[in-house]
């Protein structure tokens, strides 16, 4: 009997051992991605690849989490509406499938809990969000259009479409089209002037991923960066000091009484060149000059800021060359040479302080880098004054020298003793 | 006046009871030196010894002002260059004289080699000038991290590394030559005393030792001189020779000025050990050459690490140097000794081609 019972205990674990893979061959088998794969149709049969790279298949998400069905049934079966099959969601559909998961703070913790759960509700507030609610415009941009539907990869992955410096290249897939962008009357010579401009030679040629693109300043889910009510204050999250300095300057409510758009005024949004301090003032080049006069107070107060950056860059200059010069010499000058950092950053500080529109405190920002440029300044002219006095002190002691060799050589020959003629003294 | 020799005289009869001036002046003037077609190499010891005197007595000014600490010592060598008068003078003087002593003594070291000044009874004489020699090395390696620069900095991490080549020891040693794993604040603090006590007094008794013998037992006069029974002439060491000497020291106090002036030391940049090793580090001249040969080494020689046998080899030519005295078995029996000669010019030639690729050759090779 016992070995009746062994004997058959044997089987049945032969038995599960057989077959409990293919039971998990059946639950594990995706049946769209074993058909979609068999496809000769390119599309449909590209998504299966595309997927397998896809940050929700890593995740361990299938295809009928966001197009419904039961992907356990073989052929069209699988693809009944009354099985939840969506098909391919379009519209706010895609929206609401996207949002499912991704407003769910208690689901998405599971997998990001640093991930942001407001998309949705920021999306509604762009404008893609206001067309797509308020005028049914399906060609507008939704989820899929900017995050490559079934190829979704993080945004810190560099082949992402949403990775910084891809952004621009994504936003351009529609608004560099003319024809799309001609219905609302949008131009299309964005991407264009932004590939001009310090951001783009900072994102794309520096390498550096914290440089503003299209994004940054238009949000990227929402109408605005958050905590950012309008697009032209975006430019104080990262140049702060110059915006707080603009934020309380009499030019911050001119601009807005006129319409005007406040940092963009001055220095253009897509195509934000290097600013130089040629903005500034009223010669060529000078912005101050579209409205201000040499006559009127701004222009003279545009033309004292320019003149007190330009004297501190010509003191910087000369102190600088100076102390380069006495370093050739082999002077000692490294403290001086490193002082002049401070006055860098003086200059740097004063030309931020223009943005408050306000001689005096352009000065008073000026002020502790014009002190140290004129005592480096010093101490390089000192160092020079100091190797010409060396080199005069060494022709004296050369000269010294000279006298005592000559005063040994007669001193010598004065008591004839040299190796020649004096043989055998020994 | 004839009151002033009296009392000069009385002076000098006082002190010639204590401590006995008569014999110390009459030795100095029974003192002579051989007079023959290489009697100019004669000068070479005392033009290394003259250096040497200028280097106690810039490091004993550098003293003064320099604080030996990670935190301080870069900015107290800043300070002496450009606030304390003459600071620059002193610092630079002792940084060419040093290069000069080094490079004396190695002219002094080849010239007594290719003499064979080294025959009997001169063995003590040798040995005391190898140890000499590899004092002023080690004088030189110390004193080179004192401003805390970061060029200093990174050769003496590379320096010291080579310590740690050998096998059990290594790391022990490594440890006892920085004051912990690395080149830290520790590291200078030791390098500093070993730089200003330990080696100088180990110095000041070879030193000794070496005035001593070759007060004892004279000039040694090459062999090919001596055997060419050419009349053997000689001249007083006091005053002919001092004269003489003298005029050599001042020329070096010429030249040691003038580099002063036109090359002062230079400073660099202050040692950060969190920085990257800028590119092109290299050791001061006197070490280019073993420097050139490690780099060019192969990772592994005979299943044995590059380094670890490239060191050996250098430590077993110290030796071999050291020893020459008894290996040169013709010159201590008086014959000729070519041999020697040849391995003398081939050691030169190999130093100063290695020195030579290790100036001129790629870094980045």
């Amino acid at each position: 009997m016992n070995r009746n019972m062994t004997l058959a205990a044997v089987v049945a674990v032969g038995l599960v051992l057989c077959i409990a893979p293919g039971l998990f061959a059946q639950d594990s088998s995706d049946m769209c991605i074993e058909c979609h794969r068999a496809l000769d149709s390119e599309p449909l049969s590209r998504q299966v690849e595309q997927f397998e790279v896809d940050i929700h298949a890593a995740a361990g998400f299938g295809c009928v989490d966001c197009h419904g069905g039961d992907a356990s049934i073989a052929g069209p079966g699988g693809m009944d509406p009354a099985l939840g099959f969506l098909g391919a969601p379009g519209g706010e559909e895609i929206i609401a499938v996207c949002g499912r998961c991704h407003s769910d703070a208690e689901f998405m913790r599971q997998f990001n809990p640093s991930l942001r759960v407001d998309q949705e509700a920021e999306y509604w507030t762009s404008r893609h969000g206001q067309r797509l609610a308020a005028a049914g415009d399906t060609a507008v941009a939704t989820c899929a259009d900017c995050h490559a539907p079934h190829g979704i990869r993080p945004a810190s992955d560099p082949k992402s479409t949403v990775y910084p410096p891809n952004v621009a290249s994504t936003c351009g897939r529609c608004h560099d089209d003319s024809a799309r962008m001609g219905t609302y009357d949008i131009p299309v010579d964005q991407n264009e002037k932004y590939a001009r401009s310090v951001h783009h030679e900072a994102l794309v040629e520096g390498g550096d991923i914290s440089a503003p693109t299209c994004n940054d300043c238009h949000g990227n889910h929402g109408a605005a960066p958050p905590g950012i009510s309008w697009v032209g204050n975006v430019c104080g999250q990262c140049h702060a000091v110059m915006a707080d300095q603009y934020e309380q300057s009499r030019h911050a409510q001119t601009f807005v009484e006129m319409g005007m758009p406040g940092c963009a005024t001055c220095h253009s949004n897509h195509e934000i060149l290097e600013a130089g301090d040629s903005l500034l003032g009223l010669g060529d080049g000078a912005v101050c000059a579209a409205c201000h006069t040499e006559g009127d107070p701004g222009g003279s107060a545009a033309m004292a800021m320019r003149a007190g950056i330009d004297s501190l860059t010509v003191e910087i200059d000369e102190a600088t060359a100076v102390l380069h010069e006495a370093e050739q010499a082999g002077m000692e000058v490294s403290a001086a040479q490193a002082d002049m950092k401070d006055s860098n950053s003086a200059l740097v500080m004063g030309r931020a302080a223009m943005h408050s529109f306000s001689p005096d405190a352009v000065t008073e920002a000026l002020a502790p880098g014009r002190e140290i440029a004129g005592a480096s300044l010093e101490k390089g002219q000192s160092a020079l004054q100091d190797l010409r006095v060396r080199r005069m002190g060494l022709i004296a002691s050369v000269a010294i020298i000279l006298v005592l060799i000559l005063a040994l050589v007669l001193k010598i020959r004065q008591i004839g003793s040299g190796p020649a003629d004096s043989p055998g003294r020994a | 006046m004839e009151n002033h020799e009296s009392r000069l005289s009385a002076i000098w009869n006082w002190l010639d009871q204590r401590i006995g001036l008569a014999p110390a002046i009459s030795l100095a003037r029974k003192k002579e030196v051989p007079v023959h077609k290489h009697s100019i190499w004669y000068y070479m010891g005392g033009m290394t010894l003259f250096l040497y005197l200028v280097q106690i007595g810039t490091g004993i000014l550098l003293l003064i002002y320099y604080r030996p600490s990670a935190e301080e010592a870069y900015e107290s060598v800043q300070f002496l260059m450009t606030d304390v008068k003459f600071g620059w003078l002193v610092r630079s003087i002792h940084h060419w004289a040093a290069n000069l002593m080094i490079f004396m003594a190695f002219v002094h070291l080849v010239s007594v080699l290719f003499m064979k000044a080294y025959r009997p009874p001169r063995e003590l004489t040798w040995f005391s000038g190898v140890i000499l020699l590899a004092l002023a090395l080690a004088f030189g390696f110390t004193g080179y991290l004192l401003p805390w620069n970061e060029l200093a900095f990174f050769a003496t991490r590379v320096g010291t590394e080579i310590v740690g080549v050998f096998p059990f020891v290594g790391d022990f040693a490594l440890k006892i030559a920085r004051g912990g794993t690395d080149v830290t604040g520790a590291t200078l603090t030791r390098f500093y005393g070993v730089h200003v006590a330990i080696l100088p007094a180990i110095g000041f008794f070879f030193l000794g030792l070496h005035l001593l013998l070759v007060q004892k037992l004279g000039m040694s006069v090459p062999p090919s001189i001596e055997n060419s029974g050419s009349p053997k002439r000689a001249m007083k060491f006091v005053p002919d020779f001092f004269l003489r000497d003298a005029i050599g020291w001042l020329v070096a106090v010429a030249l040691l000025v003038t580099l002063a002036a036109f090359l002062p030391a230079h400073l660099g940049v202050k040692a950060d050990p969190f920085a990257a090793a800028p590119a092109g580090i290299k050791p001061e001249w006197y070490f280019m050459f073993m420097f050139h040969q490690l780099k060019l080494l192969p990772a592994h020689i005979l299943g044995i690490e590059g380094e670890l046998v490239g060191v050996m080899a250098f430590a077993l030519g110290g030796v071999f140097l050291f020893l020459v005295p008894f290996l040169d078995r013709n010159a201590a029996r008086g014959k000729p000794s070519p041999l020697f000669t040849w391995i003398g010019i081939a050691i030169l030639a190999y130093i100063l081609i290695m020195t030579w690729l290790g100036y001129t050759a790629d870094p980045m090779g």
